[in-house]
């Protein structure tokens, strides 16, 4: 069923002109973290107390590298997400929301591209 | 302009908590939380690509007691999340709107991500021999 008119549908994407773009992204990562989360409780048990020598091993490890990265890049993605609608829904001076929303953008960036060297330096052995 | 003065609905402190609204607010929450949270991930990655020092304090600073709380608090709202959020997938999808189904599956997921996190616990204890 479709309640828009022929000419609301043609100019379509809603007044944030992004449409269902953010909705569905933040569902599709939502449902690659359920196997990834998984996956990241088990190996972080398997990993409590690791020594140096032994966390290199753990995250260097080529499947683990490749997890951890796909993990890294989900969890940021879906963070910036999900942060959006909470600044969007809370903050009401749009100077400061937008600022926010900046800021967020950049700082999940920042952190995401910062962990994912992290994880292929180790697993380069450049560290 | 009157817009700008314009009450916004809907009026939250008004109405009984619930267990459906109280668990929504909590998705929220531990999301906000869990975003926060990643700072530890990234420093624990960062502090093993750094070498052996950086790696042993991290360790030191995770291992300690407000490390411990910290993470464990982190370790509930993750599972809160994971539990919730595949509530809100099989909303999407429109199931589960009856009530009861809602205050159902309200409840597993409260016991669901209590469960979870004893476990996770204690499995993690066990892997380090209980220290």
């Amino acid at each position: 069923m479709n309640l828009q008119t022929p000419l609301g549908r043609a100019r379509g994407l809603g007044s944030a002109k992004s449409g269902t773009k953010h909705w569905w992204a933040q569902r599709v990562t939502a449902i690659a973290l359920i196997p990834l989360t998984i996956w990241f409780v088990v190996a972080m048990i398997s990993a409590t107390g690791n020594d140096y020598n032994n966390a290199q091993q753990f995250i260097g490890n080529p499947i683990n590298a490749i997890l951890f990265i796909l993990l890294i890049v989900a969890t940021f993605h879906h963070a910036q997400l999900g942060l959006q609608v909470v600044i969007e829904d809370y903050v009401h001076n749009k100077p400061m929301e937008i600022g926010l929303l900046i800021i967020t953008k950049g700082t999940v960036i920042v952190l995401g591209l910062s962990s994912v060297f992290a994880v292929l330096s180790i697993t380069f052995g450049v560290a | 302009m009157a817009i700008d003065n314009r009450p916004l609905s809907p009026h939250l402190q008004v109405y009984k908590p619930q267990l459906t609204s109280v668990l929504s607010i909590l998705h929220r929450i531990t999301g906000v939380a869990l975003a926060i949270g990643t700072l530890l991930l990234v420093w624990w990655l960062i502090a093993a690509a750094s070498g052996p020092d950086y790696y042993d304090t991290a360790q030191r600073c995770i291992g300690s007691t407000i490390g411990r709380i910290l993470l464990l608090g982190w370790t509930y709202a993750l599972f809160y999340h994971l539990a919730n959020g595949i509530r809100h997938l099989a909303w999407d999808s429109g199931r589960g709107f009856e009530l009861n189904t809602a205050y159902l599956t309200g409840w597993l997921v409260i016991i669901s991500s209590i469960v979870l996190t004893i476990v996770t616990w204690i499995a993690g204890y066990v892997v380090m021999g209980g220290s």
